[in-house]
């Protein structure tokens, strides 16, 4: 995507540098138009009369006013086949793994969005043998989610668990201010699991400028939408980390003067990610694109724009946590939300997942008002008794990353716990189920 | 002889046009790019600059393209037809667009040309008429919808001809008037009108007092809104906001349903889009989908469209209101409404008000909320906009501008609670900080008496009461312990327990349970103030638990039962032996 043609005007006169932009003098430029500036890939963010303001993707360092720029009419893209699979590629869509350059048809970054009467409703489920997912926030292909998660947690682990056994045709990783090590292990989980035939990566790892960060997402999308359209099959797509992607744009925004929305962010972070996060979608056709992000919070704060908005327009969350009484890592069953859920369980899973589920959360939330209880010094009641064994239970034998099971066993599991420590009046939960899988 | 005018300046979807000609505030322009012609606004001008929002990507857009301007502003059309159909913030009607993507430039007509509807004369030749009349009526999916002298018709008009009953299409002239000048004017079934500017069809305003039943418990009892409300529902994200909004939409008592969708996830757009015509509507056994009318502007459509969603869909909810209709409009979210005005003031580099917001917020949101109400129209018909927004507060936090500005103006306020959705007891309408104003109209209270019963609403103050007192002890205990209290404590609290499972909270997804009918709840409220004003013996605060955790069980279960059906009865009696 990087060539010039022939007879393509050369300016050479920059007027302005700042650490992520360029700004010149020309003419017939379009918006978001792709230029090179010696050699860098930028592209056109304003144009105020003859005046042409360049996003410089890999930095401005070293560019000097007399740099040639050379407009290349035409905004970012991606050439699109079977070719992209197996490959390891950065945010230009150029191989990274010592590979050939893939040929295909070029295919303009960031489409059209889909005509929303033309979705499909999404209703298949995606297992991934973790309980924090299929049994309490059961994923949906066609569902965009993040995992909202602390920079010390394990979420690249998770990500990759999900990847290797998630049944879908292609997983597409856009990897945004990876550290290299990350970018390792994935490639070493996803070789050594014998899985690289449906999976295609972007990645920009930290080393590499912030801005390229930009054009990740837009890669990984748009070869899963070529899957996806194209092919009919079913994609998940992996980013990790959005909060790498949103940085990147507040630089690029603060680098054109413009005025700070809040968190100094830009003030169209809203619009910048939803146009992102809605490429997930379920196809008539059967194709789908799911997303699965990754949003690194500071502290845990989710007040901050950028998890804030990412709340706003995905369709639910998954925070990680570790459990302090068992020491394993969980997906916290209170705050994380599966919004198309509905969707799938009791209908593409046995009839009581919904009531189950929720019981046992609540009850598990009886457990840590028992455990506060207990912290205050006060008598534990037998029932707050029970409820702290059957936490304990439910954690270690359900809700761990580390266990691995099918939403009908998981289910199995959790009727057993309820029957191990309390009556069926105290799990509140109708009275056919209970006849039913009771004692089970 | 319409402006013309020349690209200048483009920063994502604001371009500078220069113009030599006059051009006016918030009209519309085209601008040619490719090929496509993109649909902008103007929203700034200075000097021989126009700033226009598009409506679309600008991608490729180059200085020198040429605009045309078309001398008004952002209108809707209106006429038989716009029920059941799925539009988008510029009532483009989305099934008419084929392709799986949306096109650029690519608009469509909203209503149908062809379809011939059995039309219906009300006005007679020789009568006198002004804008908002009624001249005639035809069948729409069931809804008498009447055929008005357009509301853009100033003064009065003489009708000098009138079609008889018969079948005709929107563009057939249908009456001929004639204004007080001598002037004829042909009138057809459909009109034009700009959305920001409110139709006023109506002679008075009186303050609402009809409650509008939507089933849900825990608002027709506890925080009731009323035919022409105006309430909202604030919540951080996860906590239920769709799904209560949803639940309204699907079991309101009202003639017509509009739903905006502004910014909202397409997922939950299509939700509405696959459900809707599965439905049946509660009230008149007929396809809700009838009733409907969908605004849908996803997250990912341009952020200008999503600005005007919202007009959109309240012009067309006042349109039907001046046929003597009761209109529910529900909007989600109002937030990224906000949002989407808040992108574009800092695009035009206004200074920013609170939290980045444009400093005139407050006045935007409290005119778009006094677009709706109860109305008198000219012929004594009365008719009504309920309006409901969501607000999806950042971080969670009531005090942000959006979810101030609107509590300044809504009468009703349902605040979903974060703790409550983690305990999974929905819908997590938070008791004590939601309230309805109208239950201090005194016209309310007397409509309730009359129609549901004297003491209504003082059991309603009296278990509003009890939640208080049960939240009270229930932190006691968290401070002295189950043993520090009285067990009379443990009553009162687990009374309270007893009306948030039994009343509050209600299973959305549950068939029986998660539409309530009004005589159903009068039923429910009554069982349940009766149990609570019970006097109760217990030794001690873990018999009190035993007996109530049953008891609740049972009220639960009863809930999951058809009303009056053999098993809710043997959960009566089973309460009766309890």
């Amino acid at each position: 995507m990087t060539t010039t043609k022939a007879f393509q005007k050369v300016y050479t006169r920059i007027t302005q540098i700042t650490k992520a932009t360029c700004s010149l003098n020309a003419s017939g430029v379009g918006n978001d138009e792709l230029a090179l500036i010696n050699g860098k890939l930028a592209q056109v963010v304003k144009i105020t009369g003859e005046e042409i303001t360049l996003q410089v993707f890999g930095g401005t360092e070293g560019i000097p006013t007399d740099a040639e720029v050379v407009f290349l009419g035409k905004s970012p893209s991606l050439k699109v086949g079977e070719q992209l699979v197996g490959r390891f590629f950065n945010a230009y869509g150029e191989p990274i793994d010592g590979g050939s350059i893939p040929e295909g048809k070029e295919v303009e970054l960031g489409g059209p969005s889909v005509n929303p009467v033309r979705r499909k409703q999404p209703s298949e489920l995606i297992a991934t043998g973790i309980a924090g997912i299929d049994l309490n926030n059961t994923l949906v292909s066609g569902q965009k989610i993040p995992f909202f998660a602390d920079p010390d947690q394990p979420y690249n682990q998770v990500m990759a668990s999900v990847a290797l056994r998630a049944e879908t045709d292609k997983i597409i990783l856009g990897g945004m201010g990876l550290t290299n090590d990350d970018y390792l292990y994935f490639k070493n989980v996803f070789s050594n699991a014998g899985a690289l035939d449906r999976i295609v990566s972007f990645v920009n790892t930290a080393e590499n400028p912030a801005v390229e960060r930009l054009l990740i997402p837009d890669m990984a999308l748009t070869a899963a939408e070529y899957f996806a359209v194209e092919k009919n099959e079913k994609v998940l797509v992996l980013l990790t980390d959005m909060s790498a992607y949103a940085d990147a744009l507040a630089i690029v925004s603060n680098r054109m003067d413009q005025i700070p929305s809040k968190d100094s962010m830009p003030g169209s972070l809203y619009s910048d990610l939803a146009k992102i996060y809605e490429k997930a979608v379920q196809f008539p056709e059967g194709g789908s694109i799911t997303i699965i992000a990754v949003t690194t919070l500071s502290g845990g704060d989710i007040t901050h724009s950028v998890p804030d908005n990412t709340g706003y327009i995905t369709e639910g969350q998954l925070y990680l946590r570790k459990d302090t009484d068992t020491g394993k890592v969980i997906i916290d069953p209170f705050r994380s939300l599966s919004r198309l859920k509905q969707l799938v369980i009791g209908k593409k899973t046995r009839e009581d997942h919904p009531q189950l589920m929720n019981a046992a959360v609540r009850l598990y939330s009886d457990a840590s008002n028992a455990k506060t209880k207990m912290e205050n010094g006060f008598d534990l009641t037998d029932y707050d008794e029970r409820t702290l064994r059957f936490a304990r239970d439910y954690v270690t034998k359900i809700l761990s990353i580390d266990v691995n099971l099918n939403t009908t066993q998981m289910l199995d599991v959790t009727w057993k716990l309820l029957s191990d420590n309390f009556t069926p009046e105290e799990v509140s939960i109708k009275k056919e189920l209970i006849d039913k899988y009771w004692n089970k | 002889m319409n402006t013309k005018g020349k690209v200048k300046g483009v920063v994502s979807n604001l371009v500078i046009v220069e113009v030599e000609t006059p051009v006016s505030q918030n009209e519309i322009c085209f601008i040619s790019s490719d090929g496509d012609r993109l649909m902008a606004e103007v929203i700034k001008v200075i000097g021989n600059d126009v700033y226009v929002q598009v409506f679309e990507s600008t991608r490729g857009l180059k200085v020198g393209a040429s605009v045309e301007f078309v001398g008004y502003m952002l209108e809707v059309l209106l006429g038989p037809g716009l029920l059941s159909k799925n539009f988008d913030g510029l009532q483009n009607d989305l099934d008419k667009m084929t392709g799986v993507f949306l096109k650029r430039g690519e608009y469509t007509y909203p209503l149908d040309e062809d379809k011939l509807w059995d039309f219906e004369p009300l006005a007679k030749v020789g009568d006198k008429v002004i804008a908002g009349a009624w001249l005639g009526e035809v069948d729409e999916n069931h809804q008498p919808h009447k055929i008005m002298l357009p509301f853009k018709m100033k003064g009065e008009y003489l009708v000098k001809e009138i079609a008889p009953k018969g079948k005709y299409n929107i563009n057939h002239i249908i009456a001929v008037v004639e204004d007080e000048s001598g002037e004829t004017h042909n009138i057809t079934m459909v009109q034009k009108w700009p959305v920001k500017v409110p139709i006023m069809a109506h002679k008075e305003k009186p303050r609402p007092f009809k409650l509008l039943e939507t089933g849900v418990r825990t608002i027709d009892i506890t925080n009731p809104i009323v035919e022409g409300g105006t309430g909202f529902i604030p919540g951080p994200f996860g906590t239920g906001k769709t799904v209560l909004q949803h639940a309204i939409s699907k079991q309101a008592e009202a003639d017509i349903v509009i739903m905006a969708a502004c910014g909202e996830r397409a997922n939950e757009v299509v939700e509405i889009f696959s459900d809707f015509p599965k439905l049946i509507d509660p009230h008149t056994g007929r396809k809700l989908m009838e009733r409907t009318i969908i605004v849908a502007n996803t997250s990912n459509m341009p952020v200008a469209a999503r600005e005007a969603s919202v007009y959109t869909a309240m012009t067309i909810a006042e349109y039907y209101r001046a046929m003597g209709l009761k209109v529910l409009l529900m909007a989600d979210s109002t937030s990224r409404w906000a949002q989407a005005l808040r992108e574009q003031s800092n695009r035009l580099e206004e200074l920013p008000g609170p939290d980045a917001f444009p400093m005139d917020l407050s006045a935007i949101i409290s005119n778009f909320y006094g677009r709706a109400g109860y109305v008198i129209l000219n012929n004594d018909a009365t008719a009504s906009i309920t309006f409901i927004g969501t607000v999806s507060p950042t971080g969670g936090n009531l005090k942000e501008p959006v979810t101030e500005n609107t509590k300044k103006v809504a009468r009703c306020f349902f605040a979903l609670e974060q703790e409550r959705a983690d305990r999974k007891r929905y819908p997590a309408v938070n008791p004590f900080d939601s309230y309805s104003k109208y239950l201090e109209y005194p016209e309310f209270k007397e409509y309730i008496s009359n129609v549901i019963s004297d003491d209504w609403i003082e059991k309603v103050n009296e278990i509003k009461t009890r939640l208080q007192r049960g939240k009270e002890i229930a932190e006691q205990i968290n401070i002295l312990g189950d043993d520090g209290v009285p067990v009379d404590y443990h009553i009162t609290f687990w009374k309270s327990e007893l009306i948030d499972y039994v009343i509050l909270q209600q299973d959305a997804y549950d068939k029986v349970d998660a539409v309530t009918p009004i005589e159903r709840q009068k039923y429910m409220l009554d069982l349940v103030v009766a149990l609570c004003r019970k006097k109760y013996e217990f030794n001690d605060f873990v018999e009190v638990m035993d007996y109530f955790k049953k008891l609740i069980n049972i009220l639960r279960q009863m809930n999951y039962s058809d009303f009056k059906s053999d098993s809710f009865n043997n959960y009566q009696q089973q309460i009766d032996i309890l």
